[in-house]
Order: structure tokens, then C-alpha cells, then sequence
């Protein structure tokens, strides 16, 4: 989240709400219990991912988990729906999909 | 006679009237849905712990929204709710399903009666620059705000064409959001037009006049008959303008940091195609939709469809044909059912029907933007597949149909399985073989209907 680190979405009420700490990319940022992910990560910076068939970087697109474009990946490679998961306390999350490696079956 | 075991899908204004009719028959349906909390799009819950009230969140549809909560809410200790659950698949009488809620589980419930209440999402066409950040469609910027209190960027241009382009622009200037203008690819003309039409529900119209009222008197300009032409920006940054032909013909450009666009809705006919229910292409929409009778019956015995998901008619319509559906299930069960009522409901569903001819007639989905997209323009967002590498499947490789089409060139067979580039893709290939969209034909219906992992196993029954 480092390019752009300006938050996307913008609050518009609401923010009478218990705080919540999680972790982007390795970096310790904060919510509001409720938020989704998506909200959560687009409040400190203005991506959730990188296209892996283009160049450009996305931060989801219907947000009714319809089109899948807000994916990102738990520590242990567990992919989520950001639109549709809810924030918790603790949650780390990456931006760049695990590497993934194949195993050998010979 | 044997309880029958009916399975709705969809929680939204069809499915919980749906429900609301079985169970005043004595019948415990199983209501199974992707959200977290029921209502579906249009009536989405908040968080528990958002505070706004109904009036703030659904305006003028506070009353509608209020009322179907409650309705479900009542309902609990009579049905079997299985929320955070995705149907993913269809077979002989078998739903099969995920639970999503924590670790996704596999699952599957046999039915004698299954009614499938699915909803829509936003119909999108392409144009250059929209797979940058800061993109959303329509229906995104509303659920940011109704369910998260946020706005999806800092100064919004609202682009497309449709009800939902004027209602969420004024909901954002209300909820204090910067509106930087209303793009709508339909003429004023069109709109004076479908006029007749649209006063069959003249409550509703009324309404969309007031919005675009309150989107005036906030200054917010409202441009009619415009061409989109790109949404400029960078791969980094995402979306910094957009480009776009006035109505005049004068090319223009606006600073922005977010484009919310849209045409209208579509149906989510998937599971109905995996339910193997008959399929024809409405003119009106230009889209392949269910075949099915006043009262919701597909051409599959015990197969029901209600809602958008059949016919774009908005949720009061919905609601009425939640009721119709289940009603007609029962009495195909041999159960009594109130003719009077049937009628009724079947009576009020006719303006309904007129207004939604009067919709797509004030709106027009834009079939010719799809011929003039540039050829680097991206059609399938999941996959980044071009205008030009799909128009060379048609060109060189004789791909006229769409599946093959798809096959050949991948548009639509990306993670969101041709939701938002299926309809756009059928246009680019018409335009190219220059035949009627009609004759490309229809994109088939591959489970799982969303992505799931490989590992997952299904728990025995």
C-alpha cells in the first residue's frame, strides 16, 4: 500500500464505533469494528491488490462479492473477499497473493 | 399430503415475502443467502453496530425497508435461515451449497420445491480506463454507503444510465459526499418519451423527478445524451478524470478521483441455468432471461423464479412476486391457495410491468458504445482481456457464438464468470460479425457459479 497511501473511502458517519487494530502488508493500521475489509484497507491507502494480467493496481468493484476484484490473502495463503469479510482485531492481511509452489510428484 | 421441503434462495424483498407466504401455510422453508444480514441489495441491514435510522438509510423507502426487516425478523423461529451461505450448484433436486461464514464448509439439501430469488447486479459497459482503482459500479457506491457509512472516493463523477445513476448521485449529495457530476448516456428526449409508460407507477416517478431536483439545487451539474469516452488516470494512482462527448458533440473532459457507472441492472440467472429452466432473449432488456408464467413457474416442474432475477421490476414487484411464486408452488403441491389473492397479486403486478418497458425505454442499455470501444480498451476487467483481442477471435478465428468466443479469447471466463463484461462481449461480437446480439447467443452457466477452493469436501448428509 505503499504508492499511495491516502485513503480512498471516505467516512461519513459512524465513527462513534469501537476500534479495531490489524495489519496490512506488515504495517500495524486501525478500523472500526463493522468495517469490512475493504473499507478497512481503503482507509490507509488506495488499493487492496495488484492485477496479476495488467499493470494496474485495483481496489475492488462491486462490493456485493459479485466480481471478485478484492481479493486479498491471509499470513497463512487463505484467500478472502475483502467486500464481504468483516475486519477483526489482529487480522493480517497481504495485498500480493502468495507464491505458489508446486509439489513435486515425480 | 407430506410437508413439501422448499428451499429459497435469496433474502432479499422476493425471497422474504417468499417465505413469509409458506410459512402462513403451515410450511417451514429453508431461506439460504450470500449476505450477512437479510434484505438483499436494496434493503441491505447496517451493521448491529451502526446507529442511522431507517429514514437516513432508505429515505422515501423507509417505510418498504422497516416493514420486510420486521416481516423477517418475525419469521426466524419458522424458518431455517442459513445466512453467509453460498448455492453454488444444482442437481437433480439437490442445492449444493457453502457456508461461509469462518471456514467455508460444503453442503447439500435436497428440495421438492426450490425458488430462487437471486437478485441483480449492474449491468456495465466498458470503456477505456475502467479496471483503474477508483472505478466502482453503481450499485458499489450505494452498499458503501448504506452499509458502511462511506463514500467510495473523495469527488465522484456518476456515470451510465438508469434509476440507480440518479438515486445514488442524490444520496450521496445528501449523506454530504462531493458530487462532481451526473453523466447519463440517454438523451432527455428518450425520457419525454417513455413518459406514458412510466406513469403507470406516477408515485415513482414522481420521486425520480424530486431526485433529480435535489441533485440541481446542490449545483451538481446533469448532463443528458453524453459518450463516454475514457476515464483517464495511471496504473498506480487509479482514476484521476474522465473524458466524454457532450450531447452537442463537443469533446470534454472532468477531474475526479472515482467513477461510479452503470446501465441499469441485470439478472443473475445462474442458478436458474443450472436448475436446466428454458431461457429467451427479451427485446426490451436485449438480455436472455428465464422463461416463466405470471406466476413465476420456469419451465422446470418445482423450479419457481421471482424478482429481478427473472425480470428487472424493482423490489415492490418483488415482493409481489416472492408472494405469487410461493403461492403457486403451493397450490402445484396440492395445497388450498385464495384465487382472490393470486388475482389480486397478479393484477398488481401489470403496472409494474409497463413501468419497466417505461424504464428501458427512458434508458436504453448503449449497445453502439460497444462497436466504437477503442481496440485496447478492456472489455473483461478479471482477466484484462482487450476489445481488440476479442474481435480477433471473431475475425480470424470465425468465433461467432459466444461461448466459442469465449473459449477462443477467455472474455467471461474470468473470476466473476461474465458478470460484468457477458453482455458488453455479446455486443463487441455482434458489432464485428454485424448481426443482431440475438444470434451470438448466450453465455452458459458453469458451477461453481463463484470461485471455491479445490480442497473443499462435501459433508455428508
Amino acid at each position: 500500500m505503499s504508492s499511495s497511501t491516502r485513503a480512498r473511502f471516505v467516512r461519513l458517519g459512524e465513527s462513534d464505533r469501537v476500534a479495531v487494530g490489524f495489519v496490512v502488508d506488515g504495517e500495524a493500521v486501525s478500523a472500526l469494528q463493522g468495517d469490512t475489509l475493504l473499507t478497512a484497507m481503503l482507509q490507509h491507502g488506495g488499493h487492496v491488490r495488484q492485477s496479476e494480467f495488467g499493470g494496474e493496481k485495483r481496489a475492488g468493484f462491486c462490493l456485493m462479492g459479485a466480481c471478485q476484484d478484492c481479493w486479498v490473502w491471509t499470513a497463512d495463503g487463505a484467500r478472502l473477499r475483502a467486500c464481504s469479510t468483516e475486519v477483526a482485531e489482529g487480522m493480517a492481511v497481504s495485498t500480493k497473493a502468495p507464491e505458489l509452489t508446486w509439489p513435486n510428484l515425480a | 399430503m407430506a410437508q413439501p421441503r422448499v428451499i429459497i434462495v435469496g433474502a432479499g424483498p422476493a425471497g422474504v415475502r417468499c417465505a413469509e407466504a409458506f410459512v402462513a401455510a403451515g410450511v417451514r422453508p429453508t431461506v439460504i443467502d450470500e449476505g450477512r444480514r437479510d434484505g438483499g441489495q436494496i434493503y441491505r441491514r447496517q451493521p448491529v453496530n451502526f446507529s442511522r435510522s431507517y429514514t437516513t438509510l432508505y429515505g422515501t423507502e423507509a417505510g418498504r425497508a422497516q416493514a420486510l426487516h420486521a416481516c423477517f425478523d418475525q419469521l426466524r423461529e419458522q424458518i431455517d435461515y442459513l445466512p453467509q451461505t453460498l448455492v453454488w450448484n444444482i442437481s437433480e433436486g439437490n442445492v449444493h451449497l457453502m457456508h461461509q461464514d469462518g471456514t467455508p464448509r460444503a453442503a447439500s439439501l435436497p428440495y421438492d420445491i426450490l425458488v430462487l430469488c437471486t437478485g441483480a447486479t449492474d449491468r456495465l459497459m466498458p470503456m477505456p480506463g475502467w479496471e483503474y482503482a477508483g472505478t466502482y459500479s453503481l450499485g458499489a457506491a450505494q452498499i458503501a454507503l448504506k452499509s458502511q457509512a462511506v463514500a467510495v472516493g473523495r469527488n465522484i463523477v456518476f456515470l451510465g444510465s438508469g434509476p440507480l445513476l440518479y438515486l445514488v448521485a442524490s444520496q450521496y449529495i445528501k449523506a454530504g459526499a462531493q458530487v462532481a457530476a451526473v453523466l447519463d448516456t440517454s438523451p432527455l428526449v428518450l425520457q419525454w418519451r417513455a413518459l406514458p409508460k412510466l406513469l403507470s407507477r406516477p408515485w415513482l416517478l414522481f420521486k425520480g423527478m424530486a431526485l433529480l431536483k435535489a441533485i440541481r439545487r446542490a449545483g451538481v451539474p446533469v448532463l443528458r445524451g453524453i459518450t463516454p469516452l475514457q476515464i483517464t488516470g495511471d496504473p498506480d494512482n487509479g482514476v484521476q478524470g474522465v473524458r466524454y462527448r457532450s450531447a452537442q458533440g463537443v469533446e470534454k473532459s472532468l477531474d475526479c478521483d472515482t467513477v461510479a457507472m452503470g446501465y441499469h441492472l441485470r439478472a443473475e440467472t445462474q442458478l436458474a441455468d443450472l436448475a436446466r429452466c428454458e431461457f429467451s432473449f427479451d427485446t426490451a432488456s436485449q438480455q436472455w432471461l428465464p422463461q416463466v408464467d405470471a406466476h413465476g413457474r420456469s419451465s422446470v416442474a418445482g423450479v419457481y423464479l421471482a424478482g429481478d432475477g427473472v425480470r428487472i421490476r424493482g423490489a415492490d414487484a418483488a415482493e409481489n412476486a416472492g408472494r405469487l411464486a410461493a403461492l403457486a408452488a403451493l397450490a402445484d403441491h396440492g395445497n388450498a391457495v385464495v384465487p382472490a389473492q393470486v388475482a389480486q397479486l397478479c393484477r398488481q403486478q401489470l403496472p409494474m410491468e409497463r413501468f419497466r418497458l417505461g424504464l428501458l425505454q427512458a434508458f436504453p442499455w448503449p449497445a453502439a458504445q460497444a462497436a466504437s470501444l477503442p481496440d485496447h480498451a478492456v472489455v473483461c476487467r478479471c482477466e484484462g482481456i482487450t476489445a481488440g483481442e476479442l474481435r480477433a477471435v471473431v475475425n480470424l478465428k470465425g468465433a461467432r457464438e459466444a461461448n466459442r468466443a469465449k473459449a477462443f479469447s477467455r472474455v467471461g471466463m474470468g473470476r466473476c464468470q461474465g458478470r460484468y463484461c457477458g453482455h458488453a462481449g455479446a455486443e463487441v461480437i455482434a458489432a464485428a460479425v454485424v448481426c443482431p446480439v440475438v444470434e451470438v447467443g448466450r453465455l452458459r452457466t458453469q458451477a461453481p457459479v463463484k470461485p471455491l477452493a479445490f480442497k473443499i469436501v462435501e459433508e455428508p448428509q
